[in-house]
C-alpha cells in the first residue's frame, strides 16, 4: 500500500528522472520538503536547479512557470493552497489560459500546477476553501481532481505530458490515505469520470475529498436497502458529461456532492447538465450537498457542520429515493 | 555632438522610425473609418525607443512587449500587412484575428506578445530567461513595460526573482510619464524610476528615449552585459506619447502646451536634422524612405482588405491543442 503523498512524490520522481525539461518549483518544496511533505528528499536527489524553492510571490513564480513553458521547459509548479493561488490568478487566467488562442495557435503553455484544496484540518477561512470551480470556469486550461492514490500518481504524469496548462487539485485530507499503486499498467484517461461503486437507485456524484464521503454514504445506504452508485468526476474541466448522464439514466436520481459553496459551484454545473440533457430520465429533483455559505470556521464542530459530511449525503440520497 | 554612426546605420534607424509612424497614422485613420475597432494604442512620439532597442538586440533574443507594440512588432520583422490584418481582425493577421492591436505574436521571431495586463508580461520574461538558463542558451530576454507597470507587485517580484536566480532579463521601462492618464508624480512615490531596481540588486540606468542613437547604444551595452553575466539589468527609456492613450482618451489630464513642448523633441524630426547636419543623409534620402514607407503602408492596407474573415465555425480552434468536445 502507498500513501497519496508518496504517490505524488513517485510521479514527481519519475518525471524528473525521465525528462530533462521537467523541473519542479514552489514555496518550500526543496529544503523544507514540501508543506505537505510531498517532495521530501527530491532536492537532495535532483538538486536546487530542478527542485527549486521560490520566494513568496505566487503571481510571479506561476508566471515564470508559464514563461518557462513558453521557452520549451515542462515546469511543475506547486502552490501551497488554493487560497494562495488567488494571488496567481492573473497569470493563470490572463496568460496561461489565453496564450494559445490569442496568438492564433503559435504558442503553447505546457505547464502543470499542483495545489492543495479543501477543508477539514481546522485551518480556518484562509487555508480551507475549495475554489476549483473558479479554475474550471476558464476555457484554455484543464482541471483535475485526483481522489485516489492511483489518480494522484497518474494525473500528475498526464498533466505534465499534456500540451495545455493543467491544474491538479489535491484535497489536503487525502495526503495520508493509503491505497494500491500500479506504476506499470497504462492508466485510464484522466479526462473521464469513473464509477467507483455501482448501484441502481441513486447516483452520488462527487470529486476529490468528497468521493470518500460519498462511498461511506453508499455503504450506509446499502444497510437501508438503497443501492447508490458513486461517480468520481476526476476531471473538472473538461467535465465528462457522458458518464454523468449515463449513470443518472440508470439510477434516475442524482445527488451532487461538492465541498465548494453551492452558489455558482461545479455541483450547479453538473445539475444544469442533468437538467438540460437528462431531464426526462429524472424521477426526483436533483439534490446538491455543498458547503454552507460561510467562510470555513476554525472551531471543529463548526467546520464539520459547514462542509459536506456523510450524514448529509445519506439524508439527501434518502430524500431523493423515498421522497419527502 | 555628432552622431558617430555610419550612413547605412543611420538610414536604417530613420527608416524604421518612419515606417512605424506612417503605419500608425494610417491605423488611426482606419480607426476613424471603423476598419479597426477595439483599443488602439499608438506609439507615436516613442518610436526611438522601440527602434533603438530592437536594433541593439539579436535576432535570437526573446521579446516580451506591451499593448503599445505595433512598432516593436514591425521592427522585429512581422510584415506590416500581417500587423494591419490583425488590427482588422482578419484571419491573415499575425495572430489569426484573435488578438488584435494589443496582442501581436510571432513564434518564428521569438516575439512573445503584446501583453495588455500592465505588469503581466514581466513574470513571463523571467520564465523565458529561466528556461534559457536551464537549457544553457546564451539568449537575452528583453521585456518592455511602461512606467505604470512599476506600480504593480509583479514588477517588484520579477526584479527580485530575476536577481535572486541570476536570470538574463533586460528590463526596459518605456517611461512616457503617464500610467494611462495618471502622471508619474501622481502614481509613484519616487518618480525617479531607476532608483528602484538597485534595491533588488539589479543594476539600473536611464537614457533619453527620444534619441534613437542613444537608445541603441544604451540597450546594446546593457544587453551585452546581461549576456556576459547572465544577470538581469534595468534600463529606463525616458520618452513621451504624443497621441492619446488610446482612441477613447479625451486627454483631460495634460495640457496641450505640455504636449507641444515635448513635440519639440520629436525623435524623427530631431534625428533628421542631426543626420543632415552631420552629412549622413540628405533630404532626398528622407524622401526615398517616405516613399517606401507609403508604399509599404498601402500594401499593408491592401493585404488586410483582401484577407478572409475567420469562419465562426472555427472560432474555438486553438483554445486547446486538441478540441475537447
Amino acid at each position: 500500500m502507498t500513501s497519496y503523498r508518496d504517490a505524488v512524490r513517485t510521479a514527481l520522481q519519475t518525471l524528473l528522472r525521465e525528462d530533462p525539461r521537467v523541473f519542479f518549483m514552489g514555496e518550500d518544496v526543496g529544503r523544507y520538503g514540501g508543506p505537505y511533505a510531498v517532495s521530501k528528499g527530491l532536492q537532495e536527489e535532483f538538486g536546487e536547479e530542478r527542485v527549486r524553492d521560490t520566494p513568496l510571490c505566487e503571481s510571479t513564480f506561476v508566471g515564470a512557470g508559464i514563461g518557462a513553458a513558453l521557452g520549451g521547459m515542462r515546469p511543475i509548479v506547486e502552490v501551497m493552497t488554493v487560497n494562495f493561488s488567488l494571488l496567481a490568478l492573473d497569470q493563470v487566467v490572463n496568460n496561461a489560459a489565453v496564450m494559445r488562442h490569442m496568438s492564433g495557435g503559435q504558442f503553447e503553455v505546457p505547464i502543470a500546477v499542483r495545489m492543495a484544496t479543501g477543508g477539514g484540518k481546522q485551518i480556518a477561512a484562509q487555508h480551507s476553501h475549495s475554489l476549483e470551480n473558479w479554475y474550471a470556469h476558464v476555457p484554455g486550461i484543464k482541471v483535475l481532481a485526483p481522489a485516489t492514490v492511483q489518480d494522484a500518481h497518474d494525473m500528475l504524469l498526464a498533466a505534465v505530458e499534456d500540451p495545455d496548462p493543467v491544474f491538479v487539485f489535491e484535497h489536503q485530507m487525502l495526503y495520508g490515505i493509503e491505497g494500491p499503486l500500479d506504476t506499470e499498467s497504462t492508466p485510464p484517461s484522466p479526462w473521464r469520470a469513473a464509477i467507483r461503486r455501482a448501484g441502481k437507485d441513486v447516483s452520488l456524484i462527487a470529486y476529490g475529498g468528497s468521493v470518500h464521503k460519498a462511498l461511506t454514504a453508499a455503504e450506509e445506504l446499502e444497510k437501508e436497502g438503497v443501492r447508490a452508485e458513486v461517480v468520481d468526476l476526476r476531471s473538472l474541466r473538461p467535465l465528462d458529461r457522458d458518464t454523468i448522464i449515463e449513470s443518472v439514466s440508470r439510477t434516475h436520481r442524482a445527488v451532487v456532492i461538492d465541498e465548494a459553496w453551492k452558489t455558482g459551484s461545479l455541483a450547479s454545473e453538473v445539475s444544469a447538465i442533468l437538467a438540460e440533457e437528462a431531464f426526462y430520465e429524472l424521477d426526483a429533483p436533483i439534490a446538491r450537498v455543498c458547503t454552507v455559505e460561510v467562510p470555513i470556521p476554525y472551531a471543529k464542530h463548526l467546520e464539520e457542520a459547514a462542509i459536506p459530511q456523510v450524514d448529509r449525503i445519506v439524508a439527501a440520497a434518502r430524500r431523493s429515493v423515498v421522497g419527502g | 555632438m555628432t552622431l558617430d554612426i555610419s550612413r547605412d546605420d543611420a538610414l536604417e534607424l530613420l527608416r524604421d522610425m518612419i515606417r512605424i509612424r506612417r503605419l500608425e497614422e494610417k491605423s488611426a485613420e482606419l480607426y476613424a473609418k471603423q476598419k479597426i475597432r477595439g483599443f488602439l494604442h499608438l506609439y507615436i512620439g516613442e518610436e526611438a525607443v522601440g527602434v533603438g532597442a530592437l536594433h541593439a538586440l539579436r535576432e535570437d533574443d526573446n521579446i516580451v512587449a506591451t499593448y503599445r507594440e505595433h512598432g516593436h512588432a514591425l521592427v522585429r520583422g512581422i510584415p506590416a500587412g500581417e500587423i494591419m490584418a490583425e488590427m482588422y481582425g482578419k484571419a491573415n493577421g499575425c495572430s489569426g484575428g484573435r488578438g488584435g492591436s494589443m496582442h501581436l505574436f510571432s513564434r518564428e521571431r521569438r516575439f512573445f506578445g503584446g501583453h495588455a495586463i500592465v505588469g503581466g508580461g514581466l513574470p513571463i520574461a523571467v520564465g523565458l530567461a529561466l528556461a534559457d538558463k536551464m537549457k544553457g542558451e546564451m539568449r537575452v530576454t528583453a521585456c518592455f513595460f511602461g512606467d505604470g507597470a512599476t506600480d504593480e507587485g509583479e514588477f517588484h517580484e520579477s526584479l527580485n526573482l530575476a536577481a535572486l536566480w541570476k536570470l538574463p532579463v533586460l528590463f526596459l521601462c518605456e517611461n512616457n510619464r503617464y500610467a494611462m492618464g495618471t502622471a508619474l508624480e501622481r502614481h509613484v512615490s519616487d518618480s525617479d524610476i531607476a532608483n528602484n531596481p538597485p534595491a533588488y540588486g539589479v543594476p539600473s540606468d536611464s537614457v533619453n528615449g527620444m534619441d534613437v542613437v542613444a537608445v541603441q547604444r544604451a540597450v546594446h551595452n546593457e544587453a551585452e552585459l546581461v549576456r556576459e553575466t547572465s544577470e538581469p539589468r534595468f534600463l529606463e527609456l525616458r520618452t513621451y506619447r504624443f497621441r492619446a492613450h488610446s482612441m477613447y482618451d479625451a486627454e483631460l489630464y495634460r495640457t496641450k502646451e505640455e504636449v507641444e513642448e515635448y513635440k519639440k523633441q520629436d525623435p524623427i524630426e530631431g534625428f533628421q536634422e542631426r543626420g543632415q547636419s552631420d552629412g549622413l543623409f540628405t533630404q532626398a534620402d528622407i524622401d526615398a524612405i517616405e516613399a517606401d514607407a507609403a508604399k509599404e503602408v498601402a500594401e499593408a492596407v491592401e493585404f488586410a482588405e483582401q484577407g478572409d474573415w475567420e469562419p465562426v465555425e472555427t472560432m474555438t480552434r486553438h483554445t486547446y491543442a486538441r478540441d475537447l468536445s
